[in-house]
């Protein structure tokens, strides 16, 4: 019996210094071969059990090296499963550590469940009878919170635009089946062409979906995010607060294209990149150093925006125009220096996006004094996660890399599905290749589609006898 | 003592295969009808096949059945449908000689070796523990049997509405079925009631067909039997007309005196076969509704009218149906009825057939919550194979869901029960670009033979016939067309590109405007290939990529299946499975995870639950 090959991330994330991927199941060690580079070009299909090999793992693709890592080769039987089990130790959490767990599913395994290496070590007989009721409990509460997780992205708007996809597919292959099964009665034909547009549509919609997927994009790539704010406001501060008190500094990366520094730090499993660090450190106060220009790009490139006020000195017209700039970007209020006599007050700043029409979150801290930054960093993940609730990170993490897996394989699919449709495929294989898309897409909102296609036939169309 | 290896209760189309192949696997068999002139019955339309109806015809074909072989004897034209939607979903469609189909099937019934035809109502089940014994009869007497089929249709506590008029009949005038049904309940069955009905008949003179469109057969050679090549030499059309404003007026004006919307019926009816007053309310923006006008038969006056079912009272279905142009004079010969009847909740079923309660009981047809002739046929043949081979002591036959259109049926009704008289459709064949009609044959008849339904002279030619199959695809795969000047002006004149390097003739056939007979005059295959084996041929090589993707997916859904769940275990002794997983886990008692998988219900969780409990049983025996 050939079982699946599964795979995830089995270090807490943003823990430590190390990460480790473990893969279980006849194919971990070839997929693993297929993104892993030795410096020596020895493969790892032949390596002997229980060894460990260095190198990079490389992007098959375009060859770019996502990590440098160490790779555990265990064979079966003598593993923890009892099948083939690879492990990839990597540097840190964030997002090589993602990175590499997409290729290997792109390689051709599975997103584990939860507690399914232990399910796959108590089956194959490696674990003990007092050990099964644990596995149970882990299988159970993990499912709950799992669902849990998909019920809150059920209300997002990334779910809903998903059903909406899904339903206008059902809506397709019911015509087109109704059409099948019942030849005989007085239906307008499905003409497979004419179906073309629509399907492009639905093919647009989820490449627009899979490159805006917020959430889901930035617990992969990062916010770009900026620190901006008049003179003495408190923004270097800020900056080594943060630097400072986030668990995990992970890369640094030098800027391509505007000499821009960017750092990346975590804010509970929320990489901000933030823009343009080099300027503030250096110098202490950006604007003072490049004045306005270097400000503006900042904000034109920054997805969020914490925007500091100093709350011992009075608001200006600067504060009007940085606020009249940053219009159409998330914003975060940041009322620095709250140790000291207040001037402007939460009220005050309140008063003045009233006039301008705005509703923006309001943070009181003191960089001096350290405190604030936990309310902060809630507030920086209530704007990432707008309306969706997190019941744990780590959840929302894989849950994000399951539903980008899936909409890529949508994606796939629908495309080819178009293109038989091109070649001049008849009706019964197009309405099958469709299917598959909503069953595919329905992993995403868990909604049955069979059943729901012959609903839709027998609600949507007059037939029978 | 007498003691029969099988009785069968009812000779519709279920108890017919059910009794047939109980008999041909050499089981003493006592098939009781309620009326030696009505087997084979047609009570509805006159018409068997059509997507995936058909494929089950084929399928009971393949198997050893008689459907196909009497429908193919008695047609009065059989049409090709789908023919231009794809390879899985091609069916055939035959008018029915309702007469000569009930003519053959009892002439059948009675050569067939084993089988004993008796007249008789069936009121009782008898049962020792939980094991059949056999049946009594209205009159008193007593048969034992070994295993006993119900085949029962819509005869339970069947009740015909019209308009406000109801009264207690099975269906076409025949007698009801009235204590049989309390019988079962009293046995602990779960029953439920369900409603179907059928439209007028007319007398064929009173038709005026320049007002409508004449729709012919389409003239095949053979078709529903992979044996009976008998080919028709005249035809019978059926008619096309449509319904008109006038008609849904007065539908909508006398809609309070319909059994239906004035609340005489509880009976829950398909979804897929509306009454006229149905079609009316649910789709008003409609102007017409299509009226099918289908012959009965030769030397038969009577025409259905498909599409006018309805439960109105006698009156207003003449008044109505005179507003249909060419009908506008018709005389009814029968009018329009709902019927009201019991069936078993399907969730009482094995995959076998086999009552969960009763030993040794079987159901097959209508009583299941399926309608239709061919669902009914399909469930028979089921029956009675594995009543046959309950007496014989081995284990049961089924199929699954990847290798047949009656897998699909049997394991919808059984592991999801249905809410309404349960219809196949193709939409419901996840794997449906395997099960063809064309090839129900390859897929089935190995099994049909060592079942003992299948006779050797068939069975060799299937096997000759599977060989020249495979033997053409490996030619058109290792055969390779060298392109010359005068093969590309061929390709060209059939409007596809020359060749620039020599390729498989597999390759060429692949292309969209290329067919086998194209690919064949370049380069001919040494034998003479029959239609059959050459539409086998062109379907596996244009579609092997999608064919070999399901094929792909039949291997995961089989890893599932193969994992068996023992019958008898005990879900509420799993810790941590959810009570609504025990409740439905221990009505359906799935036999393996892929069943278990697809009820509704069950979550990958609780699966995954089970199969852990089941290896810590495993380990604690022994250990």
């Amino acid at each position: 019996m050939q079982e699946d090959t599964i795979a995830a991330i089995s270090t807490p994330i943003g823990e430590g210094a190390i990460s480790i991927i473990r893969l279980s199941g006849p194919e971990s060690i070839s997929i693993v071969n297929g993104i892993f580079k030795t410096p020596d070009n020895h493969g790892l299909i032949e390596a002997a059990s229980h060894t460990i090999h260095y190198g990079h793992i490389v992007d098959p693709e375009d060859n770019s090296i996502i990590d440098e890592v160490l790779v555990n080769i265990m064979r079966a039987p003598r593993t923890y499963t009892r099948e083939d089990i690879v492990e990839i130790n990597g540097h840190g959490g964030g997002v090589p550590l993602r990175r590499i767990l997409e290729l290997v599913m792109r390689g051709g395994c599975r997103l584990a469940e939860p507690g399914e290496f232990t399910k796959k070590a108590f089956l194959n007989g490696r674990i003990d009878l007092a050990q099964a009721e644990a596995v149970i409990d882990i299988i159970r509460a993990k499912t709950d919170l799992g669902s849990r997780v998909a019920l809150s992205h059920l209300k997002g708007s990334l779910s809903k635009e998903i059903e909406e996809i899904g339903d206008e597919i059902i809506d397709i292959v019911a015509a087109i089946e109704v059409a099948i099964d019942f030849p005989e009665d007085d239906l307008e034909d499905v003409d497979i062409s004419n179906i073309t547009d629509d399907l492009l549509g639905i093919s647009k919609r989820l490449s627009h979906l899979l490159d805006t997927a917020d959430s889901g994009r930035i617990l992969r790539q990062g916010l770009k995010t900026a620190i901006i704010g008049k003179p003495n406001v408190g923004k270097s501060s800020l900056l080594n607060l943060i630097l400072r008190e986030s668990r995990a500094i992970v890369t640094e990366i030098p800027g391509t294209t505007r000499d821009i520094i960017q750092e990346t730090v975590n804010i509970k499993d929320v990489p901000l990149i933030l823009l343009d660090t080099a300027g503030l450190r250096e110098t202490g106060e950006l604007v003072e150093r490049l004045g306005i220009e270097r400000t503006l790009e900042a904000l034109e490139e920054a997805e969020l925006i914490l925007y500091v006020v100093d709350s011992s000195t009075e608001l200006t017209s600067e504060d009007h125009d940085i606020l009249d700039r940053s219009v159409n970007k998330d914003v975060i209020v940041v009322l620095n220096k709250i140790d000291l006599p207040s001037i402007t007050t939460k009220e005050t700043i309140r008063d003045l996006l009233k006039e301008k029409g705005r509703d923006l979150p309001i943070v009181q801290i003191s960089a001096k004094n350290r405190s604030g930054l936990e309310d902060l960093e809630r507030v920086i993940l209530e704007e990432v996660f707008k309306g969706k609730s997190l019941s744990g990170a780590q959840d929302l993490i894989m849950l994000n890399v399951r539903q980008k897996d899936l909409l890529e394989r949508g994606i796939k699919r629908l495309n080819e599905g178009l293109d038989g449709i091109e070649r001049g495929l008849p009706a019964d294989i197009i309405a099958l290749e469709l299917k598959a898309v909503g069953r595919i897409l329905s992993e995403i909102t868990g909604k049955f589609i069979d059943e729901e296609i012959i609903d839709r036939i027998f609600s949507q169309f007059c037939v029978g006898k | 003592m007498e003691i029969y290896d099988v009785i069968v209760v009812g000779t519709g189309h279920a108890g017919c295969e059910a009794a047939l192949a109980a008999a041909r696997m050499g089981c003493k068999t006592l098939l009781f009808t309620l009326n030696m002139d009505n087997i084979a019955l047609m009570p509805c339309n006159p018409s068997i096949g059509g997507p995936a109806k058909g494929h089950l015809v084929r399928e009971i074909d393949a198997l050893g059945g008689q459907m196909g072989k009497n429908i193919q004897k008695t047609a009065l034209q059989i049409r090709r449908l789908n023919t231009k939607k794809g390879p899985a979903v091609q069916a055939l469609r035959a008018q029915a000689d309702k007469k000569r189909y009930f003519a053959v099937m009892k002439y059948v019934l009675e050569n067939t070796e084993n089988l004993e035809l008796r007249q008789g109502l069936v009121d009782e089940v008898l049962v020792k523990g939980s094991q059949v014994a056999g049946v009594s009869t209205n009159t008193g007497s007593i048969y034992h049997g070994k295993t006993v089929i119900l085949c029962t249709g819509t005869y339970l506590k069947g009740r015909i509405h019209i308009g406000e008029v109801s009264f207690e009949s099975g269906p076409y005038g025949q007698f009801p079925s009235l204590r049989l049904a309390d019988n079962l309940r009293s046995l602990g069955f779960e029953m439920v009631r369900f409603k179907t009905g059928t439209p007028p008949r007319i007398d064929a003179r009173t038709i005026d067909y320049t007002k409508m469109q004449k729709q012919t057969g389409d003239r095949l050679l053979g078709g529903f039997s992979y044996e009976e090549e008998e080919s028709l030499t005249q035809e019978l059309p059926c008619w096309l007309t449509y319904t008109t404003p006038e008609t849904h007026r007065i539908i909508r004006d006398n809609l309070e005196s319909s059994s239906l919307y004035g609340g005489w019926i509880t009976g829950i009816g398909p979804r897929y076969c509306p009454s006229i007053e149905v079609k009316i309310m649910r789709f008003p923006e409609r102007e017409r509704h299509q009226i099918f006008i289908e012959p009965e038969g030769w030397k038969n006056n009577e025409m259905y009218v498909s599409g006018l079912s309805n439960s109105l009272p006698e009156d207003i279905q003449t008044i109505m149906i005179r507003t249909i142009p060419g009908l506008e004079k018709t005389h009814i010969t029968r009018f329009a009825y709902a019927i009201e009847y019991d069936c078993l909740v399907p969730t009482e079923l094995k995959l076998s057939l086999e009552t969960k309660r009763i030993d040794g009981l079987f159901t097959a047809g209508q009583i299941n919550g399926s309608s239709g002739y061919e669902e009914a046929a399909a469930q028979g043949i089921i029956a009675g194979i594995n009543a046959a081979l309950k007496v014989k002591g081995e284990a049961p036959f089924i199929l699954d869901r990847s290798e047949s259109y009656i897998g699909v049926l049997i394991d919808d009704l059984v592991t999801k029960g249905t809410e309404e008289p349960y219809r196949i459709m193709t939409s419901r064949a996840e794997y449906r670009l395997l099960l063809r009609h064309e090839n129900a044959d390859i897929r089935l008849s190995e099994k049909g033979f060592r079942l003992g339904l299948l006779s050797p002279p068939r069975y060799k030619e299937f096997c000759e016939k599977k060989v020249l199959i495979e033997e053409e695809i490996k030619r058109l795969k290792t055969s390779e067309i060298v392109p010359s000047k005068e093969i590309n002006n061929a390709l060209e004149s059939i409007g596809t590109p020359p060749l620039k390097k020599p390729i498989p003739l597999a390759e060429l056939l692949r292309r969209p405007d290329v067919d086998y007979r194209a690919v064949d005059i370049l380069l001919p295959s040494e034998f003479k290939l029959s239609a059959d084996v050459i539409h086998e041929v062109e379907t596996e090589i244009k579609y092997e990529g999608y064919i070999s993707r399901q094929l792909n997916e039949v291997e995961r859904f089989k890893r599932m299946e193969e994992r068996r769940i023992p019958y008898d275990l005990d879900y509420s002794k799993i810790p941590g499975l959810s009570s609504e997983a025990i409740e439905k886990l221990e009505k359906v008692r799935p036999i393996s995870f892929g069943q278990a998988s697809r009820i509704s219900g069950v979550s990958p969780a609780d699966i995954s639950i089970v199969m852990i409990y089941m290896e810590e049983q495993r380990k604690g025996k022994r250990g």
